[in-house]
Formats: structure tokens, C-alpha cells, sequence
């Protein structure tokens, strides 16, 4: 008889073994079904894995990494602290899209004016937009106490309704030939966000960085990170310890959304260089996997946007290689969450063999 | 602009139908939350159920057959969200959103042989007499047999849950884990059958997409209607028959807009589009003083020995 | 720049790679943006590249990636295909314009060919097809066998395209019958086979008894079927599993004698940058099979209508023509330039509604 038992403690080992155990089953039951589908499984899993960090194509790959990679970090930060206090803002690739649109917008209307000010300007609006929309749920929430879950996620098909509106209307590039989506913004130097295309390095991959930090510091030396993790684990407690509900979730959901529009902005002004009605590719969602995977803790979440980002990038790889299905990727993701949440379990459980004590 | 065009009995009646799957999907997430487990990975059941009931359809030509196949396949992989979230301990969002990952690609490479088909046609209910019955005639007795599967399934459940020692236990479980399992139930065991009830349900709506009302298959189908199934769950605050409404009322809205357009009324189809989304915000903030229907155990996980 | 040096002369040893080794098969690439399995633009698209391998064997060999998201992530499939020595690369989707333009310019010994774009360069050609001359035949047929007069178009996004083939079918269908009326509909979205359906119902219900559709699944298709007495129009692919009622035709997206005949070039040496749009007349628009569901007669006016189109001699926009507002465009006789059809944003006079913006 198998049983668990709670660990006084989560163990620190097992929480570093854990991922590289799941990555190993993940390799194994992947490289199955690639075998199913008659493809080469070492070379399959090989391709995913390594051909991105220290294949032929490296010094073209290893970039991409921060670019995929950046988006999906600086959302999951915020969404992470939001989590920890049992916020649950899901509607973070709606905030993403205002973000981007609000951002572009100004960068838009100043072109072409070259100067200085331009791009912080964007910058600002970008991180506002998303606070905006990240606070209808938070207004709601606290003063009607409607469910935020549901609010955030409307909203994100209410976001998506806008950026085809503003596609087709007031950005559409009057230079476009009437196809819709804006003006390119890398052929805008003033309002572009990359620093090195080359190196894969824009301000939202500076911005992730200073994210990680910020919400580790966050956690582990200021109160409101205190009350954050104290709300999360012990609620009533939290109350009595004078946390501010109502506070707390105006400055979660609005950090959080905040980050996510500074993230659409980023990406709409450098890697996808226009508002476009295709422009969200469901950062936001994954970004709520990635917050998961890396245990709701800034370092892990910095480590689980790296891995996500270099699945997809050597799915693609695989896929133009060796013709496996997109599909197959899919599943092969599905494998490797599905394992890192299975495997978690060795982190709080210890599994002892024997037979169960009678109470 | 010409409303007169618009026949609202047939509004009524295509509305029934577009809201069918989505009943399906969220009576079966409502029953999931009752027990306090929250799965997000509705679309990914929904789909998985599309595709399997689709290919079994074809292969033995009769739907029927396919929507008991659908129900298998939604099932079988809510498993695996119950093994994660049950005996695993994982959180229940991340392995919900996993899950619709690994169905939507799981059904994409199990569908690539049956793009381009077209699968057996599921006869309407022609009932003499009735049928024919002006108004309430196409509004009632016109429909396909699935539909009324889904009202009754929305009847069953609400007298399950309100009138028997099931729907007891269930809210028992679903209101506080830990005072149901010292009470002697055993929480995990009623949590996977509500879970698995949940999956059949979701792969029955699916195969309502793929079987009845699209009819086809093909990749990505489901396009959201799983999101839009648990945001039902929410609107209804966890009562069957509200979400009965909300199903109608998210179609509906849907219909009535492309029925404006088609009628040639001048309005902005995005701001429309958009609406749906709106009113339930609205209709939540208006519900919002109704506080007590949330299972308060929602989303989080048991774990019986200490 | 150490890293575009690096690129360029990765890019440049493949270029010399290739054309040292003679024997070496030409390698193509495709980038999608929707699955192979999408039963349309996809499909159809991956269609032509199995043309390409049946045509050439092992002289070539192709390689695809699928569900390629626009934007940056296109840019990263673009550029791997590049470096992984391809040839020749097809992007097969509008938002791709600007990627396969940056990453071309990085790669300039490698052949680009962007789908229904309007940036070209040394390397880069565009291709589309003339969709609208199968509205003209579509049209034609829906104008003469609507009985009720009414006929139900569902349109996707208001872009030059979908706008540019309501004008067609329009146009065609008046000339044979003038007391038709067109109610469109904007599903706002490519895909979405249950709201498609829902928008072929609403049109069936309020009348129409044709529909026409710019969305690719075959939803409206079963949606005519289960009304009955409603004809509808294969759309990307032939979907003649719903024929010979209700679908009584279809215009097909054939790629296939293009990619050939590019491949064929770059094999050769002869390719050159360069805008093709086709239509009937170089198979790039194919027009299904005519069921037996249209009458004799009609069906010989479409066919008419076909041959005048793919022979040149009937233009699908030719004079008079106003648009919507009743000022003139063409006048009697004159044709529409390319220019203007490629950025057509309005309706010609008698089609009722705005187009959203």
C-alpha cells in the first residue's frame, strides 16, 4: 500500500529534483509517442531540447529564447503575486491587448516625430492601459464582490473585440493599401523597443529582469509582500494582522495588469511590430502555466518562461525537421505540465510503503 | 433596415440550438464545482469529445453511438486531471489549463483522417401534430433528440443536488472537505465521480458542435465555447436552472446580433460582438448581492492523512 | 552586427552548398498559419506542396511548419527555414508581410514568395489569386436561381479582399437578375465553424435562400443542407461531399501549378521577384464541378462566364459601374485597375448596408 505523508517542511531537495525528474519522464513518454507517430524519438526529443541551446543554429536560437521567453516571465510575475494572495486575475491577455493598444496609440500619433520622449511616453501608457483594464475586476470585486475569475477572463474576449476594431479603424496604416493592422514600428526608430535585434534584447526582456527581482524583493523584505503571503495561507489571520483586503487586491490585480500591458506594449513595439488583429498569440495564458510551474517564486518563474519558451521554440524546429505535427507538440506540452504537476507531489509528500495506520 | 425579417419563433428555436453545447459543457462543470474542484480544462474535454464522437459516428454511422463515445472520451481524460489534482495534489488551475493543452493537441492528431467528412445526420424529433403546432411547434418539438438530453440533464441535476442524500454529500464535500471526511464520507472518491461526470458532460457537448449543430470535424472547433461554459458556471452561481438562462441568454445574444445584421441595421458588429461579454459583467454585479452560492472549498485540494 | 555577419555568411555557405552540389535537392519551405487540417486555406495550401513533391520527386524536398502565429514568431520559422538551407519559402498568410521582409533582407540568396501581400524586394515576390473572378461566376449562378431574391453572404473581416468579392458576386448576380438583394453578414473571424453556422442559419431565416461565404469551414454548408431548398458555394476547398445539393459549386484555391512552376524556376535559375495575381485563366482559381442541381441553362451562362474570364476577353469589373454612394467609378466600358481593387474599401450602388469600421 502506497500512502503520502505531509512533510512537516516542503523539501528543498526534491523542489530542485523535481523539474529534472519531470523533464526525464516528460523525454521518455514523449519519445514514445513520437515512436507512435514513426518519427526517430532521440532525435525528436534531441531537436526540442537541444538544438535550440547548443545546435548548428544556436547564436540565432539562443535570442529567440528572451524574446518568447520575456513576455511570458514579466506577466507571470504579476500574476504570481495576485495568486499567492488568492486574487485570481486569468484575464491577463486582455490587460496584455489594451496595453499594447493604449501604447501604440501614443507612439502612433506622434509619428513620425523622432525625439527623445516618445517611447517613455508609450512606455507609460502601456503599463497604464493594462492597469485600467486589470481594474474593472478590481473595482468590481471590492465594491460589489463580484467573482474577479470571471470579470478578468470577459474581458479578455471584450479586448479582443477592440483590437479588431482598432485594427480595422482608427491604426489601420493609411498607408496599408486598406489592409487592416498598423504602421510597422521597427520602421520607426523613436518608438521602437528593441535594444539589439540580434542579441534578442528589447526593453521587455530588461523589464522581466527588473520584474524578478522586484517581486523577490517584494516577497521576502517589504510588508506588503508579508501580507500578500499572509492573506494567500491564512485569511482570517491576515484580517486580524490589519491587511486591507480591499488594498490588497486593487495593488495585485493592478500590478499584475499592469505588467501584462507593458508586456503587449513591448511586444507590439519591437518582436511584432504592429497592432494587428492576429496580435495576441496567448502570452496571457500561458503566462498563468508559467506562474505555476515555477511554484509561484520569481527565480522559478524566471527558470519555467525559459523552458516554455524553448519547447516552443524547438517544437517548431522539430516540426519543420522532421514533419512532426504541430499537434504533437501540443500533446508533447501537455506531457511536460502534466508531469511537473504530478512530480510536485515529492516536494510537500514524502510516499512511504506499508499499511495504513488505523486511527 | 428591414426587422421585419427577423421571425423571432425561429430566432428562439436556432438559439436553443446554439446554446446546447454549452449547456452540456457547464451543467457538467456545475456538478464538478459543487464538489469544490475547479476544472478549467472544459475546452480541452469539449474537444477531445467532438473528435471522438465525430470519428465514431462515422465509423459505425450511427450518432447515437458516437455521443456514448464522446461521453467515454470526455471522461477518460478528465482522469487525468483527477489523478493530478486528487492523488497528485496539484493545483488545480494550472493542471486545468494543462489539460486543455493536451486535448486540443491530442484530438488534433486523433481527427487528421476525418477532415473533410461528412458524418451521419441525427433525425429531428417529428412528432405529429405537435411538431407542426404554430410558434410553440418549432420552438418545442422541433429539435433533435440531444437537446432535450441536455434539458433534462439540467432537470436531473438540480433534483439530484436539491432532493437526494447525493446532492447532499456532494455539497457536503464541496463546502468543507475536511467536516465531510470526519462525517465519513470519503471526499476523494465523490470528488473523481463528480470529475468524471464533469468530462462526460463536457465530451457530450462537444459532440453536440461536431455531430449536430457544425456538423463536421475540424481542428480547434470548439473555438471557446469551453470558456464560455465556465464562465456560465459563475453567471448561474452554481444553479442549474440559471444556467439554463445564461446558456440561452450568451446564445441568444450571439443570434440576435447576426440576425440585426443580416436585417441590415447599421451597428458596429465589434461593439456588438462584445456584448455577450458585457451584459454578464453586468448581470454578475447585479447578482453580486447573492453571496452565499460559491462552494466555499472551491479549488482546493484535500489531503486525508495528517 | 557580429551576429547578422554570422547569419549573412551561414546564409551565403548555404548558398554556395547549393549550387556546388548540383545533385543537391532543392529544399522548399511552407509556413502556415492555420493546421493542415483546417479543410481550406491551409489545406489547400498544403495541397500545392504535395503537388510540388509528386511533381519533382526527389529532386526537391519540402519541409512546413503548421499554426504559425503572425509576428514574431513567424519571423523565428522564417528565419530557421532559411538557415536550415531552404531555397525557396512560401509564406502563406498576409500577416507574414513584414517577417519575410525583414528576414529576406538578411538572407538575400534565398527565395521568398509572400501570399496576397504588397512588399516586394530583390528576393522577395508576391503571389495571390483573383478570387473575385469566381464571385463573378458564383454571382452569376446565385442571380438566376435565388427565388426569393435574396441572397446571404457571410463575410469574415471587412478587408479588401472579402470586400472586393462581395462587389463581384453583386455585380454578377444584378446583371442576370435586378430585383436581387444581398444581406451580409461579418462573423468576425476566419474560423469558427458554430458561429458560422449560426450566421448561415439567421440568413436562411431571414429569407435568403443562396448563401455565399468567406469563412473556410463547411458549417454553412450543413447549415443550408438541414434548411433545405438553399444553395451554397464550396469555399478554399471544393467540399463536395455536400454536393449536388445544396453545394452546387465552389471555387477552389489551386495553388499548385504556381508552387510548381516557382520551384521549376528556382531549379533552373530563372527565378526572378515579381507580383502574380492569377485567376481563372492560369488555374490559380479553380471552379468546381457545376452540379447537376443548376439548371441546363444557367449553368452554360456560368460556364460562359468562366470561359470569358480565363480567356481575358470579360473583365469582372468592367464599366459602368458607381459605388454605393451613386458617385461613378468606372465609366461604360473602362476596367478597374489593380491598384484599386487591391485597396478596395467600398461597395458598388444597390448593395445596402455600411462596411463596419
Amino acid at each position: 500500500m502506497i500512502r503520502l505523508e505531509k512533510r512537516p517542511q516542503p523539501s528543498r531537495a526534491w523542489s530542485l529534483a523535481t523539474p529534472v525528474v519531470a523533464v526525464l519522464a516528460t523525454m521518455v513518454a514523449g519519445g514514445m509517442l513520437f515512436g507512435i507517430l514513426g518519427k526517430d524519438p532521440v532525435e525528436a526529443i534531441r531537436t526540442i531540447f537541444w538544438e535550440p541551446l547548443f545546435g548548428e543554429f544556436a547564436f540565432y536560437y539562443r535570442p529567440q529564447l528572451l524574446v518568447k521567453g520575456a513576455p511570458l516571465v514579466l506577466i507571470a510575475i504579476g500574476l504570481s503575486l495576485g495568486f499567492k494572495a488568492g486574487i485570481w486575475n486569468i484575464g491577463a491577455e486582455g490587460q496584455y491587448i489594451i496595453g499594447a493598444l493604449v501604447g501604440a496609440g501614443i507612439g502612433l500619433a506622434f509619428y513620425p516625430l523622432e525625439a527623445w520622449f516618445v517611447f517613455p511616453l508609450m512606455v507609460i501608457g502601456g503599463a497604464f492601459g493594462g492597469w485600467l483594464w486589470a481594474m474593472i475586476p478590481a473595482y468590481l470585486k471590492t465594491r460589489f464582490g463580484t467573482n474577479e475569475i470571471l470579470v478578468s477572463l470577459m474581458l479578455v474576449y471584450v479586448a479582443e473585440q477592440f483590437l479588431a476594431s482598432m485594427s480595422l479603424g482608427l491604426l489601420r496604416n493609411p498607408e496599408g493599401h486598406g489592409f487592416p493592422g498598423s504602421r510597422n514600428f521597427n520602421s520607426y526608430e523613436g518608438a521602437s523597443s528593441w535594444i539589439n535585434e540580434n542579441a534578442g534584447m528589447h526593453w521587455g526582456v530588461v523589464a522581466a529582469l527588473i520584474a524578478v527581482i522586484f517581486a523577490y524583493v517584494l516577497l521576502n523584505r517589504h510588508m506588503v509582500g508579508y501580507h500578500i503571503r499572509l492573506t494567500g495561507e491564512a485569511p482570517r489571520a491576515a484580517r486580524f494582522a490589519g491587511v486591507k483586503p480591499a488594498r490588497l487586491i486593487l495593488f495585485c490585480l493592478g500590478t499584475s495588469g499592469m505588467l501584462a500591458g507593458l508586456a503587449g506594449l513591448f511586444e507590439v513595439s519591437g518582436p511584432s511590430g504592429q497592432v494587428s488583429i492576429d496580435f495576441n498569440v496567448g502570452y496571457g495564458f500561458t503566462a498563468i502555466i508559467v506562474a505555476f510551474l515555477g511554484r509561484l517564486h520569481p527565480v522559478g518563474i524566471l527558470l519555467a518562461g525559459g523552458l516554455m519558451a524553448l519547447t516552443y521554440i524547438g517544437g517548431d524546429i522539430a516540426q519543420s525537421n522532421l514533419q512532426l505535427p504541430s499537434a504533437a507538440i501540443q500533446v508533447f506540452q501537455g506531457m511536460l505540465l502534466f508531469f511537473l504537476l504530478a512530480f510536485d507531489l515529492l516536494t510537500n509528500f514524502r510516499i512511504s510503503l506499508g499499511k495504513p495506520e488505523v486511527a | 433596415m428591414d426587422l421585419s425579417a427577423i421571425n423571432p419563433v425561429l430566432l428562439i428555436a436556432s438559439l436553443m440550438v446554439a446554446a446546447t453545447p454549452l449547456l452540456f459543457a457547464a451543467i457538467g462543470e456545475l456538478v464538478v464545482e459543487k464538489s469544490g474542484v475547479l476544472n478549467l480544462g472544459v475546452e480541452g474535454m469539449m474537444i477531445i469529445g467532438a473528435v471522438a464522437g465525430f470519428a465514431t459516428a462515422v465509423e459505425s454511422g450511427s450518432p447515437l453511438l458516437g455521443f456514448v463515445a464522446a461521453a467515454g472520451a470526455g471522461a477518460a481524460l478528465s482522469i487525468l486531471f483527477a489523478i493530478l489534482t486528487q492523488y497528485a495534489q496539484a493545483n488545480q488551475v494550472a493542471s486545468g489549463l494543462s489539460l486543455t493543452l493536451f486535448g486540443l493537441g491530442l484530438s488534433a492528431l486523433m481527427g487528421q483522417s476525418y477532415v473533410g467528412i461528412k458524418p451521419p445526420q441525427m433525425q429531428k424529433l417529428d412528432i405529429p401534430l405537435l411538431s407542426d403546432l404554430p410558434v410553440i411547434g418549432p420552438i418545442l418539438f422541433g429539435h433533435d433528440l440531444m437537446l432535450y438530453v441536455a434539458l433534462m440533464l439540467i432537470a436531473a441535476v438540480w433534483a439530484v443536488i436539491k432532493f437526494t442524500r447525493i446532492g447532499l454529500v456532494l455539497r457536503a464535500v464541496g463546502e468543507n472537505h475536511d467536516a465531510a471526511h470526519a462525517l465519513g464520507y470519503k471526499v476523494v472518491r465523490i470528488r473523481i465521480i463528480a470529475i468524471l461526470f464533469g468530462g462526460a458532460c463536457a465530451g457530450l457537448g462537444g459532440a453536440y458542435i461536431s455531430l449536430i449543430r457544425v456538423p463536421q470535424w475540424t481542428e480547434g472547433m470548439t473555438a471557446g465555447i469551453g470558456w464560455i461554459a465556465l464562465a456560465l458556471v459563475v453567471f448561474a452561481s452554481w444553479k442549474p436552472w440559471r444556467v439554463l438562462l445564461g446558456a440561452y441568454l450568451f446564445g441568444g445574444v450571439t443570434v440576435v446580433q447576426l440576425n440585426l445584421q443580416a436585417a441590415g441595421v447599421a451597428i458596429p458588429v465589434e461593439y456588438l460582438a462584445m456584448s455577450p461579454y458585457l451584459i454578464t459583467i453586468l448581470v454578475l454585479v447585479i447578482l453580486s448581492a447573492d453571496k452565499s452560492s460559491a462552494p466555499a472549498a472551491l479549488g482546493r485540494n484535500f489531503h486525508a492523512a495528517r | 552586427m557580429k551576429l547578422t555577419k554570422l547569419m549573412t555568411s551561414a546564409a551565403v555557405a548555404f548558398g554556395l552548398a547549393t549550387s556546388a552540389l548540383a545533385d543537391d535537392p532543392t529544399k522548399v519551405g511552407f509556413v502556415y498559419v492555420g493546421p493542415v487540417g483546417d479543410g481550406g486555406w491551409t489545406y489547400e495550401h498544403d495541397q500545392g506542396r504535395k503537388a510540388v513533391v509528386e511533381e519533382f520527386g526527389d529532386k526537391v524536398e519540402t519541409v512546413y511548419v503548421e499554426n504559425v502565429a503572425e509576428g514574431p514568431d513567424a519571423e523565428r520559422v522564417i528565419t530557421q527555414m532559411a538557415l536550415q538551407g531552404a531555397d525557396l519559402i512560401f509564406t502563406t498568410s498576409f500577416g507574414y508581410m513584414d517577417p519575410t521582409i525583414n528576414v529576406a533582407a538578411k538572407f538575400p540568396n534565398v527565395r521568398f514568395e509572400h501570399a496576397t501581400g504588397y512588399k516586394q524586394a530583390e528576393n522577395v515576390a508576391t503571389y495571390s489569386a483573383r478570387f473575385y473572378e469566381g464571385r463573378a461566376v458564383q454571382g452569376t449562378i446565385a442571380g438566376n436561381m435565388t427565388k426569393s431574391n435574396i441572397v446571404g453572404y457571410i463575410g469574415s473581416y471587412p478587408i479588401p479582399e472579402v470586400i472586393r468579392g462581395i462587389n463581384s458576386a453583386y455585380i454578377h448576380a444584378k446583371k442576370v437578375n435586378p430585383d436581387v438583394e444581398f444581406k451580409i453578414v461579418w462573423a468576425f473571424t476566419w474560423f469558427d465553424p458554430a458561429k458560422e453556422a449560426d450566421a448561415a442559419k439567421v440568413l436562411i431565416e431571414q429569407g435568403a435562400d443562396v448563401i455565399l461565404q468567406h469563412t473556410d469551414s463547411t458549417a454553412p454548408q450543413a447549415a443550408a443542407q438541414a434548411a433545405g431548398n438553399v444553395i451554397t458555394f464550396g469555399q478554399a476547398s471544393d467540399m463536395a461531399e455536400y454536393g449536388p445539393l445544396p453545394r452546387v459549386s465552389s471555387i477552389i484555391d489551386d495553388w499548385a501549378p504556381y508552387y510548381i512552376a516557382r520551384t521549376q524556376a528556382v531549379m533552373d535559375g530563372t527565378w526572378t521577384s515579381g507580383n502574380t495575381w492569377d485567376g481563372i485563366g492560369a488555374g490559380m482559381v479553380g471552379i468546381g464541378e457545376i452540379s447537376d442541381a443548376v439548371p441546363a441553362d444557367v449553368k452554360e451562362a456560368a460556364l460562359a462566364m468562366k470561359a470569358a474570364l480565363a480567356d481575358g476577353s470579360y473583365h469582372a469589373f468592367t464599366g459602368p459601374i458607381n459605388k454605393q454612394d451613386g458617385s461613378a467609378w468606372l465609366a461604360d466600358g473602362e476596367v478597374a485597375d489593380d491598384g484599386t481593387l487591391a485597396g478596395m474599401n467600398f461597395f458598388v450602388e444597390g448593395i445596402e448596408g455600411d462596411i463596419p469600421q
